[in-house]
């Protein structure tokens, strides 16, 4: 129930208030264009504002009308927030397999590893910031909404396990649909796995930094997401547990358009701060600093 | 009955449907003795759907702690039909703090379609709450025993379910997913729930499988409902032998083994 891909719903509520047709039927999983935009420009999905490519590509893609801060792929990611060049990938070529014989999962994987040139929607590595040595995990929603399969928990898992014995802090940017289904009960073990894992780097007394990005939602939001000694969260974005579908359709009613968003968890205590991209560099790195 | 059949998920679907299918109301009184409840989470209230407390399990104190489905429409409506808030969460993680403070063993039963899902709980942190019993669980100072008793579903299930041993009713079920959730996402179709039962392994015998589980506790032929007495002696034994066998291991040693339980559950390439 609360692991349905919770992005779409937002679209389709725009849809709904504007009166715009809904978009065609995607087939599950695929990135929304509106996203990773082609020319002429990005079209916000929270406030439907087109903004030409070179513009909003200037403007680290945040939306310049609304601030929604987009979805961006890890490599994205890795080059606006890392040291230049200090980036080494973990487990390059680990892969999934197909636990539990899920119909189609393996050439959907072959597929999204073809075109996005990654084999999941985790990286891990090892990086600098301003100089600091930090471990680094980047979730890219662009593969299987960066649902949480056992590719994505043994990742993070050794992404903690390497800063424990290095006595690092860990920063992981999370942008999740949640547990990966088509891995069955194995996907819902990755959470206790991760958690597990945070919680033997938080017990050697070192730094983990999660910064929520849109969406974080479901068993990633419900595990290690929700556990850093610091939470941080981009503007406007989705963080949540709960499909809003799934909640709108037991009260019967419309929820309000701030419902689950970033600004909804600082309200209500689940988060430190909401950071804008452009300092998110300048942000950790100070906050690192404080905890040498 | 058929081996293909008694081994179907929907067969066992069906069975833990059953109306009279028993709950951990029926089976308290059969598993320990001077139960007391404990109520609340000393943070914002006490749910029900979630029941907690002392009582003594062949003589020793144990802390038991378990999600509640309702026998009637007023017991489910009271607990929201076993679906808890992260107020119950929380308050099973006082339990299992106040548990490890005096050394008594967690007994958790699992038995819910899955953490609920609304406004009030999002406010509150479902997730927040989830993700701190798995946090907390891992490294609890005594041990820790979960038993599904019927439907374990997803993140609200797992959060009873950090434990250094599992046992799963032969009936039941434990999934990251309702089949039902499965087959809209899957077929757009509801109605399909039955393929994606059989799809995605749910079963006591693949959690057995997959490693998930340390034991399938037999329930009397046709499911529990048919004989509560002799169920609740089967849970008796499972019991048993874990406290047994976990009473003996040094907590260093049993913190390890429960942190590689499940840090080497997944299936994957390099």
């Amino acid at each position: 129930m609360a692991l349905e891909n919770l992005f779409g719903l937002v679209k389709d509520r725009w849809n709904g208030i504007t009166g715009n047709n809904p978009p065609a039927e995607k087939p599950k999983n695929e990135p929304a264009p509106a996203e990773i935009p082609a020319a002429p420009g990005f079209k916000c999905p929270r406030c439907l504002t087109v903004t030409p490519t070179d513009v909003f590509a200037a403007g680290m893609k945040v939306c310049p009308n609304c601030n929604y801060h987009s979805r961006i792929s890890a490599d994205e990611r890795i080059e606006m927030f890392t040291d230049k060049g200090s980036f080494t990938e973990f487990d390059v070529t680990m892969k999934s397999l197909n636990p539990i014989d899920f119909p189609g999962y393996e050439e959907k994987q072959r597929e999204l590893a073809e075109r996005l040139k990654m084999n999941d929607g985790m990286v891990t590595g090892l990086c600098t910031l301003r100089g600091e040595k930090i471990v680094l995990g980047v979730m890219d929603s662009r593969f299987m909404m960066a649902s949480m399969g056992s590719v994505a928990g043994e990742k993070i898992t050794r992404a903690f396990e390497y800063a424990t014995r290095e006595g690092l802090p860990v920063i992981m940017f999370t942008a999740s649909g949640g547990a990966r289904m088509q891995e069955g009960i194995i996907s819902l073990m990755q959470m206790a796995k991760t958690s597990a894992a945070a919680k033997r780097h938080s017990d050697a007394g070192l730094l983990f930094i999660s910064i929520m990005t849109d969406p974080t939602t479901g068993g990633v939001e419900a595990s290690f997401a929700s556990l850093g000694d610091i939470i941080i969260a981009e503007p406007k974005v989705l963080i949540g547990f709960a499909g809003r579908r799934v909640i709108e359709g037991t009260i019967k009613q419309r929820l309000p358009d701030d419902f689950q968003s970033a600004e909804f968890q600082l309200a209500h205590g689940f988060i430190d701060m909401i950071c804008e991209r452009r300092f998110l560099r300048r942000t950790v790195a100070h906050l690192i600093k404080l905890h040498k | 009955m058929s081996e293909k059949i008694k081994n179907s998920a929907w067969e066992k679907l069906k069975i833990i449907r059953e109306k009279n299918r028993p709950t951990v109301k029926d089976y308290l009184p059969l598993l320990f003795d001077d139960f007391f409840e404990l109520h609340g989470d000393r943070l914002y209230g006490d749910d029900a759907a979630i029941i907690g407390g002392v009582g003594l399990f062949d003589g020793v104190p144990v802390t038991v702690i378990s999600q509640v489905k309702g026998r009637n429409l007023a017991e489910n409506k009271a607990g929201n039909f076993a679906m808890p808030h992260p107020e119950g969460y929380r308050k099973a993680l006082r339990l299992a703090r106040q548990a490890e403070k005096f050394h008594r063993p967690v007994i958790c039963f699992i038995d819910t379609p899955g953490a609920f899902c609304g406004i009030e709980a999002e406010k509150r942190g479902q997730g927040e709450a989830i993700a701190r019993n798995l946090f907390e669980f891992i490294t609890l100072k005594t041990p820790v025993i979960s038993v599904v008793l019927g439907e374990g579903g997803s993140g609200g299930a797992l959060a009873l379910g950090i434990c250094d041993r599992l046992g799963v009713l032969e009936n039941s079920i434990y999934s990251v997913i309702s089949p039902r959730g499965a087959a809209s996402i899957l077929w757009k179709d509801a109605g399909k729930e039955k393929d994606a039962a059989e799809v995605l392994k749910i079963t006591a015998t693949d959690m057995l499988n997959f490693g998930i589980a340390e034991k399938i506790i037999p329930e009397p032929p046709g499911g529990a409902h048919t004989d509560t007495k002799r169920t609740a002696n089967a849970i008796t034994d499972f019991l048993s032998e874990s406290i047994n066998l976990l009473k003996q291991a040094d907590i260093d040693n049993l913190l390890e083994k429960r942190y590689l339980k499940f840090r080497n559950l997944g299936v994957y390439a390099e």
